[in-house]
């Protein structure tokens, strides 16, 4: 039976209704309508589907309902918008950081938790930062670009 | 040149859809429909395309609005494979749009008054020194039809003397989009009342499903249908949540039999030469005046089956209307293609299905996404009227996806007194490389294998020379006095084989260029200056001069030894695309490290130079990975590889620095540069370990483990 939960995302609260153990992200696309946030594996292996939750870039793929009631959570259409894009979103335009681009939003999350942590990190501390995220398309150098650029802009 | 031009066959793709309103309209409110029949996997093409119809209608780029292909809408364009859409669809374009522009200027000039040859266009706007003017939209509101006739491919396009746009690197249209998270992929696409499905895959293809919990999975809430055909099985749900969760309780209570059993695993080279197989002479060249060569070197090499490992898995929509009519959404290369196959897979008529392109994640290939079309379709007939997506869950893309075939490459040279190869014998082993949808009687589909009136599936074709499928780039650029190169052609092989980026290119030239350095190292011969005492094409040896400039190579002592090295690796992609040399970096701890990749690149015409680049990068990084990293597990059972920890790839930490200079030939027509750096880049590792370490491995991937016994 559906259980109702309440969550924030985005600093908006939302009541939704859905088994507790259902994994956030299928709350976040088909509930709630946030599709930047993406399946890749089901397993928290590849990245495409970050959230920041208090701070943090986790796998809402593997995130159950239950446990984020009441946490913070952002996801990549809270870190900004085409009217108002982050320092991270422009950047990836600015550096043409994508090819297919399923990859970015999750990318986005990690270097936003990273950025937040560390404003001025080294290429070295970026690919770290980077690493649980998988891209198969080889933009991975472009990436680590706009981090730094987006890193100088917030600076 | 006009004549000239008048007197060329047009492009294929121009010639199989010759109206010119199939490839553009103009658009009240000052905009320019562009409809070609190639699709964005990723790419890039869908600006680079836009960028060429700006250029020829003489509008400004943003006036351009790309429409994505669509069944029976667009012009059909076949499959976006191949590197061949700036060829393709580009080389339509510009014709197409050149026409265009000098129909709309003969209008003009009939009305205006004023000779023809008086007339400028900036942006759209016609205009006369006279003061007299109007615009593309006005004439065309004026003849709706005018468009409405064949292509000739007579009117001259512009010199890329005169280009504005084409030759910039004008940013990617869909980039911002996707940065902004808007970026409406496939997996994205609902409509109300929409269903999600997932489908239970048997245990190993073949299998036989004998029983299934059918009526107790029904019954579980938010379940909408359980659907069975034959042994074809998938679940509708209203949640996709509950459609995993129901796909997982359906496949706990089934019973399957028999199936296919897979190779042991071992050693795949020996595996390959003992199936049965169809031998071919591809190439054969002989001068008895040359001796017969006083050192003969021989080398065996072999690559792995791989997988796409795109990171988003293959999605699809479906739904069935009125009077059996259905309409897909797909991120396949082909719509036409899988139109065909899906409507053979169903029994419908081709004309009842329409199919609608939608970007997916990165595509290297046939993968699974015409697959999950005829999958969220045979779902979708089981609730009429109601939209079906499906997107595959992750052991799905692994297991059920084409696999990129593995290979055995055997080759044998003679080298003269001189240290000139005067033979050179090259033979391969290897499975089709195509088993797309639309080219047979049957659909190649993987769920039309499994219905209760099963299409057995095709085996994968062995794509004909000179671009080749296992053949590409088996045939030496290098200018060789005697040569034979035989394919030899598994058509039976028990894992699903098809087109992989670059093909048999990967293999072909891992090979070829890593015995080029054995040859070089049996005559005492720098690798660089052995392969051009050997090359006499000047675009190729450009591109290796570029990249030994590029990578400092005279100097590369500087780097040490023991525990680094430099190699170098050339191919023109199927001997008749991109030219391409990657000089690799390479370090070696416990590991092969690729530091960096410094490479050359020639394409002719150079269309969007950071497009280029970002493919030229994307393909040598993806290289990189498969030559260090991959390898499709499997057991006799069944494939061994159900998430990334079976099949890992590149992490950010592990990717090379990539410097990528483009040789520009403004002279020379488009090609595709995606899959140029593959072979390329996996010679050059392997070339970069040997000369680090003096040893050298020959079977992919280079493992550690690999690595310390060829030690």
């Amino acid at each position: 039976m559906a259980d109702v939960i309440a969550i924030r995302v985005n600093g908006a609260e939302h009541k939704v209704g859905a088994h507790a153990d259902t994994p956030l992200l299928y709350i976040l696309r088909n509930d709630l309508g946030l599709k930047g946030t993406r399946f890749g594996c089901g397993n928290g292996e590849c990245g495409a589907c970050y959230v920041i939750i208090e701070g943090r870039a986790v796998a809402s793929c593997d995130t159950p309902l239950w446990s984020v009631a009441g946490k913070d959570i952002l996801t990549i259409e809270g870190l900004g918008s085409e009217g108002g894009l982050h320092p991270l979103q422009q950047a990836f335009i600015d550096e043409q950081a994508a090819q297919c681009g399923y990859c970015a939003s999750g990318i986005m999350m990690s270097a936003a938790a990273l950025l937040a942590n560390n404003p001025a990190p080294t290429d070295a501390e970026i690919r770290a930062a980077l690493d649980k995220n998988l891209c198969r398309c080889g933009t991975h150098n472009r990436i680590v670009r706009a981090v730094q650029r987006a890193a100088v802009k917030q600076a | 040149m006009s004549s000239a031009l008048a007197t060329a066959p047009l492009p294929a793709s121009l010639a199989d859809n010759p109206r010119l309103s199939q490839w553009l309209r103009f658009v009240r409110g000052g905009t320019v429909s562009i409809t070609p029949g190639k699709v964005e996997l990723g790419q890039g093409i869908v600006t680079a395309l836009a960028q060429i119809a700006a250029e020829e209608l003489d509008v400004a780029f943003e006036r351009i609005r790309m429409v994505p292909a669509a069944a029976p809408a667009s012009p059909n364009e076949g499959v976006t494979s191949g590197s061949l859409s700036i060829q393709d669809s580009g080389s339509a374009l510009r014709l197409v749009c050149a026409q265009a522009r000098a129909l709309l200027l003969e209008r003009a000039a009939q009305r205006l008054g004023v000779p023809m040859a008086e007339l400028d266009v900036d942006d759209g706007n016609i205009g006369h020194a006279s003061g007299a003017k109007t615009d593309y939209w006005t004439l065309v509101q004026a003849d709706e039809r005018l468009l409405e006739r064949e292509a000739t491919g007579a009117a001259a396009p512009k010199s890329p003397d005169r280009y504005r746009i084409v030759g910039t690197s004008v940013p990617r249209l869909d980039i911002p989009r996707k940065a902004a998270a808007r970026a409406g992929f496939i997996h994205d696409l609902e409509w109300p009342g929409m269903l999600y499905g997932r489908v239970v895959r048997p245990p190993r293809h073949g299998a036989v499903l004998l029983s299934c919990s059918q009526a107790k999975t029904a019954a579980i809430p938010g379940v909408a249908a359980v659907v069975r055909d034959g042994s074809f099985l998938g679940v509708v749900a209203e949640r996709e949540e509950e459609a995993i969760r129901a796909a997982t309780a359906l496949a706990a209570g089934c019973v399957w039999e028999g199936g296919t059993r897979l190779p042991e695993p071992g050693e795949i080279g020996a595996f390959l030469v003992r199936q049965a197989s169809k031998t071919t002479v591809l190439s054969e060249k002989s001068d008895p005046s040359v001796g017969k060569g006083r050192t003969v070197l021989e080398a065996t090499y072999t690559k792995p089956f791989l997988s796409h490992g795109s990171i988003g898995p293959s999605c699809a929509a479906a739904r069935f209307e009125g009077a059996g009519s259905l309409r897909v959404w797909t991120h396949s290369q082909g719509v036409y293609n899988l139109r065909r196959d899906l409507a053979l897979a169903l029994g419908l008529p081709a004309e009842s299905v329409s199919v609608q392109h939608a970007e997916g994640a990165g595509c290297y290939g046939h993968n699974g996404a015409d697959d999950v079309a005829l999958d969220a379709a045979l779902l979708a007939r089981a609730v009429p009227g109601r939209h079906v997506k499906l997107q595959w869950m992750r052991a799905d893309e692994f297991g059920w996806a084409p696999y990129g075939p593995a290979m055995r490459v055997q080759l044998r040279a003679a080298l003269d007194a001189g240290g000139r190869i005067v033979d050179w014998q090259h033979e391969f082993w290897s499975s089709g490389h195509s088993s797309r949808p639309g080219r047979g009687a049957r659909p190649t589909l993987i769920a039309a294998n499994y219905l209760a009136k099963p299409f057995a599936l095709l085996p994968a074709i062995d794509l004909p020379m000179p671009a080749g499928g296992a053949g590409r780039n088996s045939i030496p650029l290098y200018d060789f006095p005697n040569q034979r190169v035989v394919n030899h052609y598994i058509e039976a092989m028990p894992l699903r084989t098809s087109a992989l980026r670059s093909l048999g290119a990967y293999a072909n030239v891992f090979a070829l260029e890593s015995f080029m350095d054995e040859l070089a190292g049996a005559a005492d011969a720098d690798p660089v200056e052995f392969r051009l005492r050997h090359l006499s094409d000047p675009r190729g040896r450009a591109v290796i001069e570029a990249a030994a400039r590029m990578s400092g190579w005279r100097d590369r002592g500087r780097i040490g030894s023991g525990e680094r090295g430099m190699g170098i690796a050339f191919a023109k992609y199927k001997n008749l695309g991109a030219y391409c040399a990657v000089v690799a970096e390479v370090e070696i701890e416990r590991e092969v490290r690729v530091k960096r990749l410094w490479i050359a690149v020639d394409v002719g015409l150079v269309v969007n130079p950071d497009g280029v680049v970002n493919q030229i990068e994307g393909g040598a990084i993806q290289a990189a990975s498969w030559t260090l990293k991959e390898e499709l597990k499997f057991t006799a059972e069944g494939i061994a590889c159900q998430g990334w920890e079976d099949y890992p790839i590149f992490r950010f930490s592990e990717v090379p620095a990539v410097d990528v200079q483009i040789v520009n030939r403004p002279d020379q027509k488009s090609v595709g540069a995606g899959e140029a750096p593959l072979g390329p880049t996996a010679a050059a590792i392997a070339n970069g370990v040997n000369a680090a370490l003096g040893v050298r491995v020959r079977d992919l991937p280079l493992t550690p483990e690999r690595v310390a016994g060829a030690i």
